[in-house]
């Protein structure tokens, strides 16, 4: 089962907007790329021809672990509106 | 001023978890007003955890809650689960205890339940608003500003969670290091109560919990859990946050290989994903335990990183904090002092309960567990393993040349200085949690 397959049973209600801010710019001289690894929702990729990062926060679980792991504490991360994101039925 | 006084209350609380529940729901009993405020459409929409909730601590808030809320089943064993590559040792537990029972839950059920109680009681519920901003005024939290509008209060509590953007926005902590906390991921797999009983040997509504060791997750800071709900399994891992940077881990896929465990896979077979999810959990302790109080404000539960992992206790220390914060309010709220040195009765009687008490005795836990992780979470763990290996197995070689070839292979493969290091480690540890 894919992390996509997975990210299909959750219940979401998204913004048009984005909450999840990275400064893109310093993500060009990021060297870990670390949140494209260890965000559990993908919702970070990196695009190597574009040399930008993209950011699905669409299908964002509200963990908060890229805030605290990203290389250069660049993502300006706040909790997305009151009726907007993710629901968990069974958490 | 007017406007002030029309959104003014006495005490507002954000976070409708286990902490904020619990707190407002004191204070509302008092008699004063009380205003709960929940960013998810309802409180445990936004709520993750293994997991089970614990009778005593529930009680003293809920005292029926054994006969009113939604619980999955009675825990009766406890399985305690140190996987290798592909063998395992399981030791267990199994004791039908009704005094002090744990109970698996699943939050969107159960915190919703706890929050319509703390409405019945009196306590407002205001959902679907996330607090922005702590609003200060000559150095006193007075109010809160959500994305419509202000409400003020002669207290705030903080019981927003594990991130709590709240206490850092005041500067109660600094920004939260990745070693501080790990990251969970769950999936709930939903599988018929027939089975369940079956293979967990069980019987209706009663439970049984796993704690995984190793496996996927050997040499790092990390364990996995299995619970029993009625009719599905919640199975996840949580592992440091820094050990998943380093190793440049995806969690969903370890997550995946410890569903495919031989110990693991037969119990979870045929099952199909009903939701999949993911959190973070405090793992600082008690050295990382923030700034607790201020003139106007106090901060319990996760946000205040009240969590004590290795027991896997986190609902009932945010509970008995909210409930302790809650008692503060109220006697402030009776002299009209909102000062900081009022509210510091806040620390002293969390210093005096088994909150901080248990955090202190592990104080040191996770420093040694950091540095040692690669032994205690791999290299002994597969020695368990090797072990039972090596006495189990038949193969008409004497016993004593296989006692001293698993002597002398503990001891190379592992070389001396090491070893004492662990041992050092390992005394340190215990000598911090039983005696000072
Ligand atoms: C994987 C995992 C397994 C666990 N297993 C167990 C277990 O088996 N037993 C146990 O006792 N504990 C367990 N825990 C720990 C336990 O879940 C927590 O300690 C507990 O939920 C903390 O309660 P809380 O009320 O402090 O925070 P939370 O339960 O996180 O509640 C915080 C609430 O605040 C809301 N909120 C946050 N920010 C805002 C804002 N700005 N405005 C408005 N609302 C906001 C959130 O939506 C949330 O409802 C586990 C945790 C995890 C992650
Ligand atoms: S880790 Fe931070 S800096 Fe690096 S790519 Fe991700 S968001 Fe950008
Ligand atoms: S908050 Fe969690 S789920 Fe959301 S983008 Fe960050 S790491 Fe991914």
């Amino acid at each position: 089962m894919t992390i996509d397959d997975k990210l299909f049973t959750v219940k979401y209600k998204p913004d048009e907007v984005s909450h999840l801010r990275p400064d893109f710019e310093k993500c060009k001289s990021c060297t870990s790329k670390i949140c494209t690894t260890i965000c559990p929702a993908k919702v970070y990729e990196w695009d190597d021809g574009d040399e930008k990062l993209t950011v699905n926060y669409e299908n964002c679980l509200e963990c908060g672990a890229c805030r605290i792991a990203c290389e250069k504490n660049c993502i300006d991360w706040e909790y997305p509106k009151g009726n907007k994101g993710v629901t968990f039925k069974n958490g | 001023m007017t406007e002030i006084k029309h959104n003014k209350t006495e005490v507002i609380v954000v976070g409708g978890g286990p902490a904020g529940i619990a707190c407002a729901v004191t204070i509302a009993r008092a008699g004063h007003e009380v205003i709960l405020i929940e960013r998810g459409s309802f409180a445990g929409s936004k709520n993750v955890f293994g997991g089970a909730i614990y009778a005593q601590p529930m009680r003293e808030i809920f005292p029926n809650f054994e006969k009113e809320a939604p619980i999955e089943r009675l825990n009766i064993e406890h399985k305690y689960a140190i996987l290798g590559q592909e063998d395992s040792t399981v030791i267990s537990y199994r004791h039908k205890d009704t005094d002090t029972p744990s109970y698996s839950v699943i939050r969107g059920k159960f915190d919703r339940w706890m929050a319509e109680q703390a409405k019945k009681e009196g306590v407002i519920v205001v959902d679907e608003t996330v607090v922005r901003e702590l609003i200060i005024e000559n150095e006193q939290v007075i109010g809160v500003k959500t994305e419509l509008e202000e409400y003020y209060s002669d207290i705030v509590i903080l019981a927003d969670g594990v991130n709590s953007l709240l206490a850092k926005q005041i500067g109660f902590r600094d920004k939260i290091d990745p070693k501080d906390v790990a990251l969970s991921v769950k999936e709930v797999i939903k599988l018929d109560r027939q089975k369940i009983n079956e293979r967990f040997n069980l019987s209706d509504d009663e439970g049984c919990i796993y704690e995984i060791f190793g496996g996927p997750m050997l040499g790092m800071l990390g364990l996995g859990f299995m619970y029993t709900n009625k009719e599905s399994i919640s199975i996840g891992l949580g592992v440091g946050l820094d050990a998943l940077c380093d190793r440049k881990i995806k969690p969903y896929e370890l997550l995946d290989e410890l569903k495919k465990h031989p110990t693991i896979a037969p119990l979870i077979k045929d099952g199909e994903l009903l939701e999949y999810s993911a959190h973070l959990i405090p793992e600082g302790g008690y050295k990382k335990v923030p700034t607790l109080f201020g003139a106007g404000v106090m901060i319990a539960g996760d946000a205040a990183m009240l969590v004590n992992n290795l027991h896997w206790e986190g609902t009932n220390l945010a509970m008995i904090s909210g409930k302790i914060a809650g008692e503060t309010a109220i006697r402030a709220l009776i002299k009209g002092d909102f000062s900081e040195k009022m509210l510091s009765r806040y620390q002293k009687e969390l210093e005096n309960s088994f909150i901080m008490k248990d955090l202190k005795t592990y104080r040191n836990l996770m420093d040694e567990a950091h540095q040692r992780a690669e032994s205690f979470m791999g290299y002994y763990l597969n020695q368990v393993n090797g072990f039972f290996k090596m006495f189990t197995t038949v193969d008409s070689i004497p016993k004593r040349e296989k006692y001293h070839k698993f002597i002398f292979d503990f001891i190379k493969k592992r070389n001396i200085i090491e070893l004492f290091k662990d041992a050092f480690s390992g005394l340190k540890l215990f000598w911090s949690i039983l005696i000072k």
